[in-house]
């Protein structure tokens, strides 16, 4: 942070009046994970200058909190994932030393990033730590929140792909969280897959577990086109975190817009302290310069939020089909009918080779009338 | 002086349970005959005592009062119990194994190094993940340089037992390492998934090494990595049925977005011998398989060293 920091105005030039007076605090914190989940749509290429200019116009809206890393958190550059162009710890140096009042947060996948991610992330001035685990699994984020906290660091739990068991299950796991050091426990809808009452009911269940002792926050995609409306009725359920994403960049078909949910919450006289037409300059004319294509409800976004299936899958099912000419909306499918969850992305592979393999087994069939067997074992190879 | 090497298993959770199974059933060499625990109401000491073994639920005190005392432990306990027993085992003159992620020896996987460790006084068995895949890094590191190996294992929430959850970073630093001690990768990274899903998934691997551009491309050093891969899974699968390539090595060229880098890719499937653990539980297995394995070669040796005279157990070891 550099020192001397200009006051910031606060949002004044609503286009709807607001009734309520004298609060200072925001009924509701956006987080906004352009430079998060927006990675991913990006395939992790963002660069310093990008991260410097959209840090700025975020910050210069009064965005509370700005994420970044890499789109399957600290140190998911890889092959599974795909490497980012920029170390991530350098792009979140540049927020940090960008950002005058906005706090930068960082996500932390167990299995993928360690403590000594989060240790280095903390240390460059990230002071929101992120933690993120499949739905069921909080138990391994446990020895992460404690490092968190022992490190000072402002907590928020992460439940991927909340679609996938039931209201009370969930709070159960959100439990786990809190118990471990979480400060605010997010229903993560990572799929698009919630359907208004479904992410409602979560966000109910979450605060009837933990809402004495913590917050509770909604991360809406697209893939369903239902982001900003799940995010309404989260925060009409008591979610007093949410998160969007510029130009709804993100996986899949997207985030819930920062823009549009910053717009729609002060329509509806929620206050999230974020200046609407700053945010809206900010999608318009510094991200969307930025971005080769923005995030848009395809065949195979859809069949993502229609069947469940993680929203970061999506590019590398476009890639997997490209190289093996599969359909990729089909990798989905199987995706989705072989429960895979978020950070298997290696598995989108496995099943673009099945998928080839009966391809070529039913040309063969084709041509030569036989049966022949189209299995999952893979024959030994031949002299060929 | 037994005519076979006695082991004795501390730990009779899952996994010690497991290779108790194991040793019973698959080695000519090794003897176990010692079960110890801390909790006497542990069902793997009740299954112990029904088979037969010696046990008892007062720790590594009564197991090194026993005569004849241990020639081998397996410990299937935690990182920090192993660490505090170690130098026991080591001042006995007790071989270790050790399943834990304690780390107190070199990392051993069977078909790669165990033969140069033989001499050690206590082996690690590095973790489930690094058991599966460091063998392919090791059989592309032998025909190309691998720059960089990165794996990602999957195994069942069902699977995944309280130590792991609690310390999951200790999964993907020790297999890092090992990528690189043991495969030989100049760097390594390594990633772990839980799955919830039902019916359980079955253990699997995927490896990627980063391979030099012409190794890629059709030629002598793609089809000399394609031989050692397959190679390489024959000789896991001695002594780890269930380890299996779901489809031939994937070639890639270079790619902008990989730093430029060319990749192979291996797809392994690990599923268990359900010798008392489910077979998804591959990730089990193949810790056990592979922790009876080195026991077997290390008793062959011990055996050996001990008479003077090559061990005639040696074919059925290898068989």
């Amino acid at each position: 942070m550099t020192g001397a920091a200009p006051s910031v105005t606060t949002a004044t030039t609503q286009t709807t009046a607001t009734t309520e007076t004298g609060a200072t605090v925001p009924a509701v914190r956006l987080t906004d994970s352009t430079l998060r989940d927006g990675s991913h749509a990006m395939a992790h290429q963002f660069t310093e200058e990008q991260v410097r200019a959209i840090v700025h116009a975020l910050d210069s809206s009064n965005v509370d909190v700005i994420e970044v890393a890499h789109g399957d958190g600290l140190g998911g550059s890889s092959f599974n994932y795909g490497f980012s162009r920029v170390d991530e710890f350098d792009l979140i140096a540049a927020a940090v030393d960008v950002a005058e009042r906005a706090r930068i947060a960082v996500l932390l996948l167990p299995g993928v990033g360690t403590i000594e991610h989060l240790r280095r992330a903390h240390a460059i001035g990230a002071s929101v730590a992120r933690i993120a685990t499949h739905c069921t699994e909080a138990d391994v984020s446990v020895q992460h929140f404690a490092a968190a906290r022992e490190l000072g660091m402002e907590t928020v739990g992460f439940l991927m792909l909340s679609h996938r068991i039931g209201p009370s299950e969930l709070a159960a796991q959100a439990r786990i969280m809190v118990d471990a050091g979480a400060q605010c426990v997010y229903v993560v809808d990572s799929a698009g897959a919630l359907v208004l009452s479904d992410a409602q009911a979560r966000v109910q269940a979450l605060l009837g577990e933990i809402g004495h002792q913590a917050q509770v926050g909604f991360h809406g995609h697209q893939n369903l086109s239902l982001g900003v409306a799940n995010s309404v009725l989260a925060v009409q359920g008591g979610a007093r975190q949410i998160d969007g994403a510029l130009c709804a960049l993100g996986a899949g078909a997207g985030n819930a817009p920062t823009e549009v949910l910053a717009a729609t919450f002060e329509r509806l006289g929620i206050r999230t302290g974020v200046d609407v037409e700053g945010v809206l300059a900010a999608a318009q004319d510094v991200l969307r310069p930025i971005i080769p294509h923005p995030p848009f409800a395809d065949r195979s976004a859809i069949v993502q939020g229609y069947a469940g299936v993680y929203s970061s899958f999506l590019l590398h099912a476009e890639r997997a089909a490209a190289r093996y000419g599969v359909p990729a909306h089909k990798i989905l499918q199987r995706v989705g009918e072989a429960g895979y969850v978020g950070g298997q992305e290696d598995m989108i592979i496995d099943i673009a080779i099945e998928l080839a393999r009966q391809r070529e087994s039913a040309r063969a069939r084709g041509r030569s009338g036989q049966l022949s067997n189209g299995g999952a074992a893979v024959a030994r190879r031949g002299s060929t | 002086m037994s005519s076979r090497i006695v082991a004795a298993i501390v730990g009779p959770g899952n996994i010690g349970t497991d290779l108790m199974f194991k040793l019973m059933r698959g080695s000519s060499v090794v003897e176990p005959r010692y079960m110890v625990g801390v909790d006497p109401s542990s069902d793997g000491l009740a299954r112990a005592r029904r088979l037969g073994l010696h046990n008892s639920a007062a720790g590594v005190d009564w197991l090194l009062a026993q005569s004849p005392r241990p020639d081998i432990v397996f410990e299937a306990t935690s990182a920090r119990a192993h660490a505090a027993n170690a130098p026991r085992y080591a001042a006995a003159g007790v071989r270790a194994i050790d399943l834990t992620p304690a780390a107190v020896g070199p990392y051993v996987c069977p078909p790669i190094n165990l033969d140069v460790n033989l001499q050690a006084p206590n082996l690690n068995m590095i973790t489930c993940g690094g058991q599966a895949t460091t063998p392919i890094v090791a059989a592309v590191s032998r025909a190309v340089e691998v720059p960089y190996a990165e794996i990602v294992a999957s195994i069942a929430s069902r699977s995944a037992g309280p130590g792991t959850r609690a310390n999951i970073d200790e999964f993907t630093e020790v297999t890092a390492k090992a990528l690189e001690e043991v495969g030989g990768a100049r760097r390594g990274k390594a990633i772990i998934i839980l799955n919830p899903v039902e019916p359980p998934m079955i253990m699997r691997n995927t490896v990627f090494c980063a391979i030099p551009h012409e190794a890629a491309e059709a030629g002598i050093l793609r089809e000399q990595i394609e031989a050692n891969v397959h190679a390489m899974v024959d000789r896991v699968r001695h002594y780890v049925p269930g380890y299996a390539l779901r489809a031939d090595p994937q070639f890639d060229p270079p790619h902008e977005q990989w730093r430029g880098l060319a990749r192979v890719g291996v797809f392994l499937e690990v599923r268990g011998g359900g010798d008392y653990l489910p077979d998804y539980a591959g990730n089990l297995d193949i810790m056990t398989a592979a922790a009876a394995q080195v026991g077997d070669l290390l008793a062959t040796h011990l055996y050996e060293e001990r008479t003077g005279q090559a061990a005639a157990v040696q074919e059925v070891a290898g068989a």
